[in-house]
């Protein structure tokens, strides 16, 4: 755990360096060094039951009901429409996490704020800050729509 | 002891020289007055107003705030610009086209807002190009330029870019005149041979597309500077004039013999009802028309071939010259519309026209004899008032909309801040140096917003730190809230400031664009996913659609390009979140980078030269992974047997 968040530091500090230079989207990655105590108890709970890790967001509360093969079609579409195969492919790590399984993984809430608000969530999520950590790379804020973000998770749902 | 009370006493003498200095009011220091705290606008806060100033010789329109007089965006409009690759890219070329085949330069002059009901609404700037004549108009969502048109049968198009009272038309009068047609003939013909065309360019209320209505084929003179009417002058426009002489040669001396000139006034509406009731000559021409596509990011550029001409006399009641003393140089409206300034260069006095008086003696008919058919309306009769002995040189005035007016005297180099009316010089202070135009925000409008009025220099001598034999050029700002003027700041310009135009930040700060949506991309050679990304050979030449997110780009290893091929990159920024760009350049491109925001796509070509592998990188530090956001182009002997081969991460750019 030490190790970790001593690369979030590292990683933190490089990003200050950088929006020194072009102040863009990452300055809010400074975040994990002040929460770092009640980020470990956090963690702790999330290892439990991630269903209860609805992450930060618009979405607070989302009931999944049968998969509706019609919205996943439309998420599909949004999922390329909307720039994400650019960092995340499906069956494997590229940019971003592979996508395979990832609703059985994440809540449905933490997966749409994940996609709606990118920098609130790693400003004030554990697990997505932990991802950051792993993957580098921050993730864009696409400014997708609520309705697309919907659509897309339930593309996910499909491929699980 | 009795040193140290020597000391205090010394101290004290200091302070009381210090504390007289104060006093002396015009000698005010920045901490002494308050000045500093008026242009302070602290980090993370923004200005009261846009400042749009011209780039004189650079080509240029440069955006500042006021009161700070922070730079925030130089606008490339008549001159290529590397760090936006505008004229470097296949997407803006179009844009510099102009009879005369592509232009990188020229000369940007006088700013102008677009108004509805003679007030600022904030959605178009235009102006014009001097040397080349043209006139741009920047949509101020994009803060890009989006039009040019070439002005035909004009020359030193100086007389430019002002609207009218609802943007019916911007207008762009000829400094030069030319033989009407162009044509192979003595100079020392000029006089009767030459002709001014005052061109009146129409703007779509919709979607502000410019088109030439109508050029006026005036009298051989120079036409200097204009305004429009606006209140009860609405429909009409004022040109000043010079060189009423024709003088072909000298003209400093030649031109500068008759006793008064003109200032044109142009019945615009009557002239537009007989060109719409089917009035005037079409004739042969050839312009460039270049517009730039919000949807394709692309310019085209049509030359179009006529132009509608009338000829003065054609249209009695339209047009009459009013005698203005010495050269006039500005000829400014107020904000009622009822006076016309002349500022004869050479004049002892700032001459004021009646509009009512005008209209007066026209139907009077008091007139002292014609110029080529035109009347010349008798002095007197016109005459408002005239400001005695105000300064030497002056050249523009604008008002604050509170009565006042301000003028700028470019040989005494000064502001004189005078009233409307009584014509009485309410105070004077100086600039440092010759000051040429002067702008408050809306002060040609019927509203201006007086609380500034921004000088700008043509000579800065000592006021800055030196930079060699060239050095900066100026705005100043004052305040004018006062009975007094009092000069709160200096800020260098870009290029030479000739006119500029200032509006509240609240009207068009809400308007402005944040990125382009991706699915409104209508690029020919856009690909809005990455799985779209591809290399495609045709003949020798190669056309990679690459695209770009944080940070990387789509495909980065590219093979089976030769020497000797003609390399298109089509690259499309896929972000869709404010403040991303992407920058792209690419080892040996004889062009510049491209500086592609969020959903744009742009094109730059490259000619490979040498056998090798080659990369291309990002050019704009875009997030902490930047310097990773690279790639490689194979380049292979001409004739080679490589395939074209693109991928990302050793996988084809589709692969799920």
């Amino acid at each position: 755990m030490r190790i970790k968040f001593l690369s979030i530091v590292a990683i933190a500090a490089l990003m200050t360096s950088c929006s020194g230079e072009k102040p863009k989207t990452e300055v809010k990655v400074e975040a994990p060094v002040k929460t770092e105590v009640k980020a470990e108890e956090k963690v702790e709970a999330k290892a439990d039951d991630f269903m209860n890790d609805k992450g930060v967001g618009p979405v607070t509360s989302l009931e999944l009901g049968e998969l509706d093969t019609a919205l996943a079609g439309k998420g599909k579409a949004a999922y390329k429409s909307n720039g994400c195969t650019a960092c995340h492919k499906i069956s494997k790590r590229f940019v971003g996490p592979a996508l395979k399984g990832v609703t059985q993984r994440r809540s449905p809430e933490w997966i749409m704020n994940m996609i709606l608000d990118p920098e609130g969530m790693v400003e004030n999520n554990v697990a997505a800050r932990e991802l950051l950590a792993e993957y580098s790379a921050p993730m864009a804020n696409q400014n997708v729509s609520e309705e697309d973000a919907r659509a897309i998770l339930e593309y996910f749902r499909t491929k699980n | 002891m009795k040193t140290l009370f020597k000391s205090v006493l010394a101290l004290l003498a200091l302070a009381v020289v210090s504390v007289g200095c104060v006093d002396n009011s015009s000698k005010k220091g920045a901490l002494g007055n308050s000045a500093a705290e008026k242009v302070y606008v602290a980090p993370g806060e923004h200005d009261e107003f846009y400042a749009f100033v011209s780039g004189g010789f650079s080509g240029q329109l440069a955006v500042y705030g006021l009161p700070s007089g922070r730079l925030f965006k130089v606008i490339p409009v008549f001159s290529v610009d590397a760090e936006k690759a505008y004229g470097f890219n296949e997407e803006t070329k179009p844009m510099l086209n102009t009879s005369h085949g592509f232009i990188p330069w020229d000369d940007s002059h006088h700013p102008d807002i677009s108004q509805t009901n003679g007030e600022l609404d904030g959605r178009y700037v235009f102006i014009n190009g001097n040397n080349t004549p043209r006139i741009a108009k920047i949509d101020l969502t994009t803060f890009e330029t989006t039009e040019i048109i070439e002005v035909p049968n004009s020359a030193g198009n100086h007389s430019s870019s002002f609207v009218t009272e609802n943007t019916e038309y911007v207008v762009a009068g000829t400094r030069f005149s030319v033989p009407y047609p162009q044509r192979d003939m003595p100079i020392n013909e000029y006089k009767g041979n030459f002709k001014g065309a005052l061109s009146f360019i129409s703007v779509d209320p919709a979607d502000g597309g410019m088109d030439l209505k109508f050029q006026i084929m005036m009298p051989g003179f120079d036409y200097d500077l204009s305004h429009p009417g606006r209140g009860d002058s609405h429909g009409w426009f004022f040109f000043t004039t010079y060189n009423t002489e024709e003088a072909h040669s000298l003209l400093e001396v030649n031109a500068s013999q008759n006793d008064k000139d003109f200032i044109a006034a142009i019945n615009w509406k009557k002239i537009e009802e007989y060109v719409n009731n089917g009035g005037g000559t079409k004739a042969p021409a050839n312009y460039a028309h270049n517009v730039y596509d919000e949807h394709t990011h692309t310019a085209t550029s049509t030359m179009k071939k006529e132009v509608l001409i009338v000829n003065p006399t054609d249209v009695p009641g339209a047009i009459y010259f009013m005698p203005t003393p010495k050269s006039p140089h500005g000829c400014d409206v107020d904000p009622s519309g009822e006076y016309i300034v002349g500022s004869g260069k050479l004049a002892a006095e700032l001459t004021i026209h009646s509009f009512s008086k005008m209209l007066k003696a026209i139907e009077d008919k008091n007139f002292d004899g014609d110029a080529y058919g035109i009347p010349i309306l008798n002095y007197e009769a016109t005459l408002a008032g005239s400001v005695k002995q105000p300064g030497l040189g002056p050249l523009h005035t604008e008002f604050d909309g509170k009565g006042n007016a301000y003028t700028t005297f470019f040989i005494s180099s000064e502001v004189v801040k005078w009233k409307l009316g009584t014509w009485e010089v309410i105070d004077r202070k100086p600039t440092y140096y010759s000051v040429g135009h002067l702008m408050i925000p809306g002060g040609n409008s019927r509203k201006p917003f007086g609380k500034y009025v921004l000088a700008m220099n043509k000579i800065t001598k000592d006021r800055y730190l030196p930079t060699g034999p060239e050095v900066t050029q100026s705005a100043q700002l004052y305040d004018i809230t006062g009975e007094k003027m009092e000069l709160l700041l200096d800020f260098p310009t870009i290029g030479e400031p000739h006119y500029a135009a200032g509006i509240p930040a609240d009207i068009v700060a809400k308007n402005s664009k944040k990125f382009f949506k991706l699915e409104d991309n209508k690029h020919e050679h856009a690909v809005k996913s990455e799985a779209e990304a591809k290399v495609v050979r045709d003949g020798n030449e190669v056309h990679i659609y690459l695209t770009m997110i944080r940070s990387h780009f789509a495909p980065d290893n590219i093979e089976g390009v030769q020497v000797g091929d003609k390399v298109y990159f089509h690259v499309t920024n896929l972000e869709q979140d404010y403040d991303v760009p992407h920058g792209v350049s690419m080892i040996g491109a004889q062009t510049s980078e491209l500086l592609i925001m969020p959903g744009q796509t742009e094109t730059f070509m490259w000619y490979p030269k040498q056998v090798g592998v080659w990369p291309f990188y990002c050019t704009d530090f875009c997030s902490a992974l930047h310097q990773e956001m690279q790639g490689y182009v194979r380049v292979s002997p001409k004739g080679s047997n490589v395939p074209i081969s693109f991928t990302l991460d050793d996988d084809a750019v589709d692969s799920e």
